[in-house]
C-alpha cells in the first residue's frame, strides 16, 4: 500500500482550457489525474444531446481532450477518472475506445452508471423528499409520469422534465478502481468524490473513518475547480497580482495516507499557489464550513489547517468528517421556456440620459405582455443592481432588455423592439443586438441512497 | 477606506444563495473583521441585492470569514434575467463597503 499519491486536476468545467491537463499529463509525475467537467445544468443539456442522438450526451469536449491526452495518459501510466460520461458514460467509454483503436493504443475503460433517475422516477416517487424548500422540485416530479417523453418543439410549455440525476459517491468509482481499468468515465457523481476514492483505493482507508474521508474530500473540493486554486479567477493587478495567467498551471496534491496533502502545481507555469489561493478556493460555494454535504461524508471546514510550505506549496491537513447523510441530492432539469435579450448602446454627451428615455420607452411599450422584464444600463448598475452611490457619469451605456417567455417567437419580441429604436429611439443609439436562449430549469430534491445504486462497465 | 483595501473575497452560487468569504491579506485583521463586519452591517450594504436571511461562519483556523446569503441570484443560475446569473461578481460588491 502506497503512503504517498498524486492526483493532478485538469479541467475545473467542461469548457475548461485543454493545454493544462497536457502539461500536468507530460511533466507533473502523476498518478491520478481528475476533469471535473459536469455543472448541474451542463447534465441537463447532455440528457437533450442523448435524447435528439443516442450515441451523443458525453461531453462535447471528451473527443478533444481524450485524443491528446491518451498517449500520454499511456506513456506515463497514469489513470484518469473523469465525469465526461455526463448524460451518456457508456457511449463515451466506447468513443474513448474508438479513439484509443485509432491511435494503436490498448486501453481498458470503466463507465460508471446508475446516476440516472429518468426510467424510476415514478416508481421511487415515495423515497423523494424536497430540498430546501423546494415545493416546485417536488411539483414537478409528481406531475409527470414518466421523463420518456418526444424532444420538446419550439412550443413545448414550460416546465417539462427533462433529467433527473442523483449525486453518486465514490461507490462505483472504487469499484472501477479494483478492476485493471485505466481510464474511469462517470456521470453525476459529487466533485470532491472523484478525488476522494483514488485515496480510500490507494490508502485502504474505511469508508466510515470520516475524519479521513473529510479531510480527503476537503483536498478534493480544493482542486475539484483546476486553475481557480493557481491563481486563475484570483488575479486583480492592484491588490493580488498574478504573473502569467496566459500560461496558468492547473494544480496537482501530493497526498499522504494520514489525508494531509501539498497543493501545488507544475514548475514553469503561469500562475501562484500560496495561502491566499487556498483560502479563497476552501471557501468557495460553500454554504455550511461545518457540514459540507458529499454523499460520502459531512466535511468541517472549519478545523483546516494551512500553511505556506515553499514556492507554490501549501500544506493542508487537519478537516474532519462526521457521518455521510441518509439521501442523496437529486439535479432535476426541466423546461424552464426562453430568454430574450435586446442590446443597445449610447455614448457622448447624455449617454445614460438617452439610454433611459430608450429603456423607459420600451418599458411602456414591453411591460404589459412581459411583467417581468427587465432594464439594466451596462456600465452602471448592471451587475451588482446598484452603483453603490457612485453616481458617475458615465462616458458609455449600454442598454440591456431581458424577459422570459413560454415560446422562443414570444421572446424575440425583446430583441425586435430594442432593434426597432435605430429609427425610433432617442438618438445615437448604436450596436444593437438580439438574442434568444431556451432555458433549461434545474431544481433540487433529495432521494433515500439505497434507492440508488452504481454500476460499472468494462470495455 | 474600503473592504476591498484590506481583504479579498470570492463569490460562489448555490441554488438561489451566494457564498461569499471574507478573507484579510493580513490575518491580524482577522479579529478587526470579526467586529466590524458583522450579519447587520453586511445585509444593511448589499440591501439592492440579497432579500433573504444572511448566515456568517467564522473559521480563525485559517482566519477568514464566510457570509451566506440566501435570496441572492434572482431565483438562481438557470433561469435569473441577470446578466451575471451566477453572481460571480459579488464578491467586489461586498468589498465595496465602507469601513472606518
Amino acid at each position: 500500500m502506497k503512503n504517498k499519491i498524486r492526483i493532478g486536476c485538469g479541467a475545473g468545467f467542461s469548457g475548461d482550457r485543454l493545454e493544462p491537463a497536457i502539461i500536468l499529463a507530460e511533466q507533473g509525475n502523476l498518478d491520478y489525474l481528475v476533469l471535473e467537467c459536469l455543472a448541474e445544468r451542463t447534465i441537463a443539456l447532455a440528457q437533450k444531446r442523448k435524447r435528439a442522438d443516442a450515441t451523443k450526451g458525453y461531453d462535447p469536449l471528451l473527443e478533444r481532450r481524450i485524443e491528446g491526452l491518451l498517449p500520454i495518459l499511456a506513456k506515463n501510466n497514469i489513470r484518469l477518472i473523469t465525469n465526461m460520461g455526463a448524460a451518456n458514460p457508456i457511449e463515451g467509454a466506447k468513443k474513448i475506445v474508438e479513439i484509443a483503436q485509432k491511435q494503436g493504443i490498448s486501453v481498458k475503460v470503466a463507465a460508471v452508471i446508475g446516476d440516472e433517475l429518468s426510467d424510476k422516477l415514478v416508481a421511487i416517487s415515495d423515497e423523494i423528499s424536497k430540498f430546501n424548500n423546494e415545493d416546485f422540485a417536488i411539483a414537478l416530479i409528481t406531475h409527470h409520469s414518466s421523463l420518456n417523453t418526444p424532444p420538446s418543439s419550439l412550443n413545448t410549455p414550460p416546465s417539462s422534465l427533462i433529467s433527473a440525476n442523483a449525486y453518486m459517491g465514490v461507490e462505483g468509482i472504487l469499484e472501477a478502481l479494483r478492476s485493471d481499468a485505466q481510464i474511469i468515465i462517470t456521470g453525476r457523481v459529487a466533485d470532491p468524490s472523484l478525488f476522494l476514492a483514488p485515496m480510500i483505493h490507494e490508502f485502504g482507508w474505511a469508508t466510515d473513518n470520516y475524519n479521513l474521508l473529510g479531510q480527503g474530500t476537503i483536498v478534493g473540493h480544493l482542486l475539484e475547480c483546476a486553475g481557480q486554486i493557481t491563481g486563475g479567477y484570483f488575479a486583480d493587478p492592484i491588490t493580488k497580482p498574478v504573473t502569467n495567467l496566459d500560461t496558468l498551471g492547473h494544480p496537482f496534491a501530493d497526498v499522504f495516507a494520514d489525508g494531509s496533502a501539498i497543493i501545488s502545481k507544475v514548475a514553469g507555469t503561469g500562475g501562484v499557489v500560496n495561502l491566499a489561493t487556498v483560502k479563497e478556493q476552501l471557501l468557495y460555494e460553500v454554504v455550511n464550513p461545518h457540514a459540507y454535504l458529499t454523499p460520502d461524508v459531512s466535511a468541517n471546514f472549519t478545523t483546516v489547517h494551512l500553511e505556506e510550505i515553499g514556492d507554490n506549496q501549501v500544506k493542508v491537513w487537519g478537516g474532519t468528517g462526521q457521518e455521510k447523510p441518509s439521501t442523496l441530492k437529486v439535479s432535476v432539469g426541466y423546461q424552464a421556456g426562453f430568454l430574450g435579450e435586446g442590446e443597445i448602446s449610447y455614448a457622448g454627451a447624455n449617454a445614460l440620459a438617452r439610454a433611459q428615455l430608450a429603456g423607459d420607452t420600451l418599458e411602456k411599450r414591453l411591460k404589459a405582455d412581459f411583467p417581468d422584464l427587465r432594464t439594466d444600463y451596462v456600465g452602471v448598475s448592471a451587475i451588482h443592481r446598484t452603483d453603490f452611490n457612485h453616481h458617475l457619469e458615465p462616458y458609455e451605456v449600454r442598454l440591456r432588455l431581458a424577459a422570459n417567455a413560454a415560446t422562443a417567437q414570444k421572446a424575440a419580441i425583446i430583441g425586435e423592439e430594442v432593434e426597432a429604436l435605430y429609427t425610433n429611439g432617442p438618438a445615437g443609439g448604436g450596436g444593437a443586438r438580439k438574442y434568444v436562449t431556451e432555458l433549461v430549469g434545474i431544481v433540487s430534491v433529495l432521494v433515500n441512497r439505497k434507492k440508488v445504486s452504481p454500476e460499472v462497465i468494462l470495455f | 477606506m474600503k473592504l476591498h483595501q484590506i481583504a479579498h473575497s470570492r463569490a460562489g452560487d448555490k441554488g438561489n444563495t451566494s457564498t461569499l468569504s471574507l478573507i484579510p491579506y493580513d490575518a491580524k485583521d482577522y479579529e478587526f473583521l470579526c467586529k466590524a463586519i458583522t450579519v447587520e452591517r453586511v445585509k444593511e450594504h448589499l440591501k439592492d441585492i440579497v432579500s433573504g436571511e444572511i448566515v456568517r461562519y467564522e473559521l480563525p483556523t485559517i482566519s477568514s470569514l464566510l457570509f451566506v446569503c440566501q435570496d441572492a441570484l434572482l431565483t438562481g443560475v438557470t433561469t435569473s434575467l441577470a446578466i451575471d446569473t451566477h453572481g460571480k461578481a459579488l464578491s467586489y460588491a461586498l468589498l465595496e463597503m465602507v469601513i472606518d
